[in-house]
């Protein structure tokens, strides 16, 4: 299977052409169907893959435009491999749970669209691919929050879009600027990401590009001060559309500092660690403070997956293995628990029509197994020990301590923040009288949705016990970007805290 | 005592002419047959232009380069390239007169005829190096466009078409007077004695004139290429012409213009004038943003193209400021490119006109036009779609590329807030390009179905699919285009 890769990107894509001819009824057990072949297939790709080889494996590449260096160039490795594997699963689950109705067939061939962008961007070894994924990713999501969505739907699906096509047009120039660079080095046009790594740059130049570069990722992240489109993209998206958005789109900007940033211009990295986790802060604290003043069960989750990025972009720039490696898995354990939250606020709007917390009450009473589900999903997203979210958080912040355990500290009290608005979240809907009469009727949990969240809960609880067989292949790859930002390293401060923050694990 | 000119037939070098002949030819044909036979069916006169620009193709393809005719003409890599872009963009846009309605400037024979005249002309525009056969050739090509305008019997196509000769006409003055100038200080209207000249006297106490002339002769081309302050022309003259002639226009005389403002503004920039160039790369910036500042605030979708276009044209101008080879190829990579998309969404505009009635009292094709179309007719939408995130440059569609290798080529000469000026006018330009999008798919449709697919008819549908290969499989050729641009410019130096 030597190019399982091929296969694993454009297969949604041609079933979501195929599927223009599937009758409509039929078009969500098409989609489930594929969805699941899709998922197969890259569980396939985590059996086949070598865990002890720390770099890019199944490499596919053949040149596109030749004169211009542009290729076709997949390869897969332990940072991206997760990611690929929650992503696929996400989709699963996701069209599993959808509840819509109207247009099904159009949201099925989109979503398929989706997943095809959404493993490319994780897949994609050369810039121009990369871009190439990334922006085509705005367009099925433009159409599912633009079509589905709100009643302000038109405007945060354009709002999402120019925002991060603005980002991304920025990072466009960046990467033609070193794709440039490299050519005045080597005399050939490249835009391969591993021959990039090789070139270096002088400070003056890392700062500007990582600029650009960040300007691309900070959007779809999104970082502090351009957060502003996210909470109408969740807002107005229907549950799907928060799914995806919040279980993969976003980790595509923490994935491209891991991929891009870090290791092409290490320098820069290194000298940005402060603004960086100076803004990473302030979007954990304020924004878990924004998500305790929500009344809007969904707008608090979209909230508390901003202020949970800001932990994943927090471990990145620790510089150090458990910092990274706590960052990836912790991208892992968002995407899932987020997403598993937005479907749970979907399935009680479903029934409701409402998603405001007032409305609710004393559910617990009414809908044990949704309440004992969303209980163990909002335990995960705050942390707590042995469930997914912990081993992240707690990764992230041993990594950072060893840069500043100040900051760390600041850092920890969101979890507590966090614990704040969720509990008073879950205290709100669930415990207590019930407030709302009509709420009585409201029914449980049907077989259906069940098979959709059990699995969820399984890996939640499977991977906070036990996250070696993840976290190990992770940190393998994690290593080997460290290691190349060692080597790529010009200036002695820079030198010195790769080595000195990675030499302590190796005792 | 004037020496006789000794003139063999080798030396005049015929060939070179057979492209221009044949369309010239075939055009004197179309109106010799019906002097003949009147009242043949257009359907007679399409396959006939057809068959000229394929012979007219065929021998550009086949033609050697070299100088001829008096070396009057010059068939090098630029002239090649940018006459196939011109006689692809024809080939493609006379089908669309084959539309399910009768419109009645295609039941003239007159009309293919003027077109047929108007591709010699600027064919002959594009292999000259010599001013005055420039001249001739824009005024030719000019003349046949205005009249060809004025044929698309509304009160709006007169009004298009008066204002279009006007313009025209003081650009051709201000062409006149700039090669004057150049003439004055030079003493000669071939470029290639006008480059040797202005290089030994570069500290010449002429340099006001020299620059002088040159400025004039960019005003003419700013007209032509509707650059601010000379675009504003170009939405009323759009709107006012028929759509394909109008996406028609938003390519190829401009291609023809740009092959010919390299020829000239090359000189000057190559001699490494910074006037010009800065003036340049100052009507280009300001013209790809004010543009697309305009397009923003457009009801119509056809003045939105036309705002779009002139931006494009903005685009591609920077390319001639920055001069190195790769930047001149990017100007016809860019066309080739955008030609595709661009005659794609007028002819999907061309589609929906209908013949008697307007959709509003003032515009044909307003947003709300198309509001819902997904709904209505899905394939259209989806194409029309295509066609706008084309436009957008989202990769892997065409105009992508096209940008991609602009702003690659303006980073490596190191005008790098140029790149990025591009990228943010990139941006803005995909609001109004969502706009449509928005409407068509996220709308209730307003008005009843058969507005909107009116005029379909098969070989639309062949042009519309054409272009929709190219937009969306650009990916798969675009290594092919840039090859041979390539070759051919760096070539031709330039």
């Amino acid at each position: 299977m030597s190019n399982i890769l091929t296969i694993l990107v454009f297969f949604p894509a041609l079933a979501g052409l195929l599927g223009f001819v599937i009758d409509k009824n039929s078009a969500r057990v098409y989609g489930v169907a594929i969805a699941a072949v899709e998922f197969i297939l890259s569980l396939f790709l985590w059996m086949n893959f070598d865990s002890l080889n720390p770099t890019f494996q199944f490499i596919e590449h053949f040149p596109i435009v030749k004169d211009f260096g542009i290729s076709y160039y997949l390869g897969v490795d332990g940072i991206s491999l997760f990611l690929v594997i929650m992503t696929t699963f996400m989709t699963l689950i996701g069209m599993m749970s959808m509840t819509i109705k109207e247009d099904l067939k159009n949201m099925v061939i989109t979503l398929l669209f989706l997943e095809m962008t959404m493993v490319g961007v994780f897949l994609a070894l050369d810039a121009i691919m990369f871009y190439f994924f990334w922006e085509l990713s705005l367009v099925p999501m433009l159409y599912i929050i633009g079509a589905w969505g709100g009643p302000l739907r038109v405007y945060a699906s354009i709002k999402f879009f120019l925002y991060t096509f603005v980002g991304s047009l920025i990072m466009l120039v960046g990467m033609l600027f070193v794709a440039y660079s490299f050519y005045s080095a080597a005399g050939v046009w490249s835009f391969a990401i591993t021959d990039w790594y090789a070139l270096g740059f002088d400070m003056k130049y890392q700062f500007w590009l990582f600029l650009a570069f960040f300007v691309g990722f900070a959007i779809k992240v999104p970082m502090f001060p351009f957060h502003t489109w996210l909470p109408y993209a969740h807002g107005q998206a229907p549950t799907i559309g928060s799914v995806i958005l919040a279980a993969v789109l976003l980790k595509m900007g923490t994935y491209g500092f891991v991929r891009f940033s870090l290791p092409m211009f290490p320098d820069a990295s290194i000298m940005m660690i402060a603004p960086i986790a100076i803004l990473s802060i302030i979007m954990i604290v304020y924004t878990a403070m924004v998500a305790y003043a929500q009344e809007d069960m969904k707008q608090v989750i979209a909230y508390s997956s901003v202020s949970h990025m800001g932990i994943v972009m927090l471990g990145i720039f620790a510089m150090n293995s458990e910092g990274i490696s706590g960052s990836v898995f912790q991208m892992l354990s968002h995407g899932i628990v987020s997403g598993a939250l937005f479907m749970l606020v979907g399935v009680i709007y479903d029934r409701t029509h409402t998603k405001y917390m007032s409305e609710f009450g004393g559910l617990a009473s009414i809908m044990p197994k949704y309440a004992l589900i969303f209980g163990i999903m909002l335990m995960a997203s705050v942390g707590l020990p042995l469930t997914i979210g912990f081993v992240g958080e707690f990764l992230v912040l041993i990594g950072f301590y060893k840069i500043s355990p100040i900051l760390t500290v600041l850092a920890g009290t969101s979890i507590i923040v966090g614990a704040v608005y969720m509990l008073s979240l879950f205290k709100r809907s669930f415990f207590g009288a019930i407030t709302n009469e009509a709420n009585r009727k409201l029914k449980d949990l049907n077989a259906n949705e069940l098979v959709s969240f059990i699995p969820l809960v399984a890996i939640v609880i499977w991977l906070g016990i036990y996250p070696k067989p993840v976290l190990s292949i992770i940190d393998n790859s994690v290593k080997t970007t460290l290691s190349i930002m060692e080597q790529k390293a010009i200036t002695p401060e820079a030198k010195e805290i790769i080595i000195a923050k990675n030499s302590k694990e190796e005792k | 005592m004037v020496t006789p000119i000794q003139v063999t037939l080798g030396e005049l070098n015929l060939p070179l002419l057979a492209p221009m002949l044949i369309a010239i030819f075939g055009g004197l044909g179309i109106l010799i047959i019906d002097l003949i036979k009147s009242n043949l069916h257009k359907s007679l006169y399409v396959m006939l232009s057809l068959m000229i620009f394929g012979a007219d193709l065929f021998s550009v393809l086949g033609a050697a380069q070299g100088r001829g005719f008096f070396d009057l003409m010059l068939f090098d890599g630029l002239s090649i390239v940018s006459q196939i872009l011109i006689l692809i963009a024809s080939m493609l846009f006379i089908p669309l007169a084959l539309t399910s309605k009768r419109f009645h400037e295609f039941s003239y024979p007159e009309f293919f005829a003027l077109f047929v005249f108007m591709v010699a002309g600027l064919q002959f525009m594009v292999t000259t190096d010599n001013l005055i056969l420039i001249f001739v050739g824009i005024e030719t090509s000019s003349l046949a466009l205005y009249a060809l305008i004025a044929m698309h019997n509304r009160y709006h196509s007169f009004e298009a078409a008066i204002k279009y000769f006007t313009m025209g006409a003081v650009a051709a003055g201000f062409y006149a007077m700039g090669s004057a100038a150049i003439y004055a200080t030079t003493g000669s209207v071939e470029l290639w004695q006008i480059s040797e000249a202005l290089s030994l006297s570069t500290e010449n106490s002429n340099a006001l004139l020299i620059t002088g002339g040159a400025v004039l002769i960019l005003v003419a081309f700013a007209f032509k290429l509707s650059l601010f302050p000379f675009h504003t022309w170009a939405p009323d003259v759009y709107e006012g012409a028929s759509a394909p002639l109008a996406g028609y226009m938003s390519i190829v005389p401009k291609v023809a213009a740009f092959a010919v403002a390299l020829r000239i503004f090359s000189i000057y920039i190559d001699l490494g004038i910074d006037s010009i160039q800065t003036i340049i790369l100052i009507l280009s910036v300001v013209t790809m943003t004010l543009a697309n500042i305009m397009a923003l605030v457009q009801e119509d979708v056809k003045r939105m193209l036309a705002y779009s276009s002139i931006s494009h044209a903005g685009f591609v101008m920077a390319a001639i400021a920055i001069g190195t080879t790769k930047a001149s190829t990017a100007i016809f990579v860019y066309y080739a490119l955008f030609m595709f998309t661009n005659l794609g969404a007028f002819t999907m505009l061309w589609i929906s006109r209908h013949k008697v009635k307007a959709f509003s009292d003032r515009f044909d094709h307003p947003y709300e036009k198309f509001a819902g179309m997904i709904k209505i007719v899905p394939m259209g939408a989806v194409v029309m779609a295509l066609f706008m995130l084309s436009l957008a440059g989202v990769p892997p569609f065409s105009v992508f590329w096209g940008k991609l290798y602009i702003m690659s080529s303006a980073i490596d000469a190191g005008y790098i807030k140029l790149a990025i000026i591009m990228g943010l006018n990139s941006a803005i330009a995909a609001y109004y390009y969502l706009k449509l999008i928005v409407y068509m798919f996220l709308r209730e449709p307003v008005k009843s179905v058969d507005i909107i697919y009116y005029n379909i008819s098969k070989p639309l549908m062949v042009v519309v699919g054409i272009a929709v290969f190219v937009t969306v499989g650009s990916v798969f050729f675009f290594d092919k285009i840039l090859t041979f641009v390539y070759t051919m410019m760096s070539a031709s130096g330039f």
